[in-house]
């Protein structure tokens, strides 16, 4: 609800998810039959760089206005207020991109099919990224270069998220079946669930201490 | 939010983003006990617990500034050996290894290129472990030393991907491959500097050692995942390629160089890392080890 005051932010995001994917083709060049070979790889590296973006946010406000250590205080367990924010952050920051990302696909030639796919796989993958996400955000705060930072904790462990998103969406490109693609980014999923809001709380005190 | 407004959180308000002068005062004095604490144990290590099974003059060694001159004593034990090892290790894998029939001379680069590539992902769970110790039982000198080692083990894989590109060359005729094990390794290294870059730019030791020790872990957790999605990645989209090394029966002498080798990269890792904490202890503690040098 906080986070739909500043609209800017949620739709800066988007617009940022559309550039980068746009920009692929007018650095590669116009041939259909590249531009959808690459297309799977392309959505879901412009996906990771745009959920990188909001993730700052995550917990910087809080922080500031000093919500933060209020919600450090709080009788229920920190972990379950940790999931509750990086909810939020996944259904504002995530989801509109999840909606967005078929029409990039078009853009790139995708079969109906795998535009199906691709919205799985992010529908399955981008929690991944929040959570995963949020351990970074909730180490870095009130750093001076806490953006950058992020960047370089955060996108290495992105990385098997991005091989099985991409990969289920390549394997559907090819004709292949996805399913054990998606059914491996799904145990990344619930391992994430269980481990990062977990490692989240535990850095978030760290950093406020 | 209903706080604001009350006059404690309009003057958090205030000190937050630039002016870190009275929040970090408010931090003192919250620790101010645990302060104490610390400190004085500088002035009497040996009152510390006493357990059953470890003697106690082990224990006095976890303080860094009882460490630092055992530290120092301890160096020339692992350094010089590691010199010795080093030359032997040379010799025998450029003079008496005889040359691979398939690879010819280039492959003597793995007599660096192993025990690099060995002590790179080695040092890593060494280094979350250290970092695991410091952060659950807040015994300085271990993250310290897990900070120490993280230095080491960047450098360790940056010379294990140095000396592949190296051996790529004249054996596969390319400088890179996207291989498994190479783009894992390359992963590896972009853990290591994300925990350098993360202790680096936190000003407060303390909170760098947690905070490097919550990432640490996570990446070991993380480590196998990527190394086997990073295979799978790798088997998809390539086919077979080239594979590494395939290992042909290794001779005798090309062994010993290679034990021999790794033997020194370790004893140079020792050493080094003892060396670069003693730096670390010396920054952090310096009012502590100067009270010691003065007592002793």
């Amino acid at each position: 609800m906080l986070a739909w005051r500043r609209r800017a932010d949620v739709l800066s995001t988007l617009f940022f998810f559309v550039i980068v994917a746009s920009l692929f083709p007018l650095g590669i060049g116009p041939e259909t039959e590249l531009l959808r070979s690459i297309a799977p790889g392309v959505v879901w590296v412009a996906a990771l760089l745009a959920s990188m973006l909001s993730l700052g946010r995550v917990f910087a406000n809080d922080f500031q206005d000093g919500t933060l250590e209020q919600l450090l205080l709080t009788p229920q367990p920190l972990f379950l207020v940790v999931a509750g924010k990086v909810f939020a952050q996944w259904l504002t920051a995530e989801v509109p991109l999840v909606f967005i990302a078929p029409l990039l696909g078009l853009q790139f030639g995708l079969s109906k099919q795998t535009l199906v796919v691709l919205v799985i796989s992010l529908l399955l993958g981008t929690p991944v990224l929040s959570l995963i996400g949020s351990i970074g955000a909730a180490l870095t705060l009130g750093l001076r270069s806490s953006n950058v930072l992020i960047a370089i904790l955060v996108l290495p462990l992105y990385i098997p998220v991005l091989i099985f998103g991409a990969g289920a969406v390549q394997a559907s490109v090819l004709g292949f079946d996805p399913q054990p693609h998606l059914y491996l980014l799904g145990a990344l999923l619930v391992l994430s669930l269980i481990f990062s809001p977990w490692a989240t709380a535990a850095a978030l005190r760290i950093s406020v201490e | 939010m209903g706080h604001r407004g009350s006059a404690q959180d309009i003057g958090r308000i205030n000190w937050q983003p630039f002016d870190f002068g009275p929040r970090e005062a408010t931090k003192t004095r919250r620790r101010s006990t645990k302060n104490k604490e610390q400190s004085t144990t500088f002035l009497r290590p040996k009152t510390k617990v006493q357990s059953p099974f470890i003697p106690m003059n082990l224990y006095k060694y976890s303080s860094p500034v009882n460490f630092y001159p055992l530290a120092g004593r301890l160096i020339p034990w692992f350094a010089i050996p590691a010199a010795i090892l080093f030359t032997v290790g040379m010799f025998v894998g450029f003079f008496i290894a005889p040359a691979d029939f398939q690879q010819g001379e280039a492959y003597r680069i793995i007599f660096i290129h192993v025990p690099a590539a060995w002590l790179g992902m080695f040092l890593y769970v060494l280094m979350a472990i250290y970092a695991g110790i410091g952060w659950a039982f807040n015994a300085r000198l271990s993250s310290m030393m897990a900070s120490s080692i993280s230095i080491t083990g960047a450098m360790f894989t940056f010379l294990s991907l140095v000396t592949g590109a190296f051996w790529g060359k004249p054996t596969w005729g390319t400088w890179w491959v996207w291989d498994a094990r190479m783009t894992s390794t390359l992963i590896l290294m972009f853990l290591y500097i994300g925990f350098i870059s993360l202790q680096s730019s936190i000003e407060d030791p303390r909170r760098a050692d947690r905070a490097g020790a919550v990432l640490a872990i996570v990446g070991v957790i993380n480590i196998p995942i990527i190394y086997f999605s990073v295979q799978w990645w790798n088997t998809l989209h390539q086919g077979a390629t080239i594979r590494l090394l395939q290992k042909p029966t290794i001779h005798g002498s090309m062994l010993y160089a290679l034990l021999i080798m790794l033997a020194a990269c370790w004893l140079y890792s020792v050493a080094v890392v003892l060396i670069r904490v003693r730096c670390i202890i010396l920054e952090r503690e310096q009012n502590a080890a100067r009270f010691a040098e003065a007592t002793i």
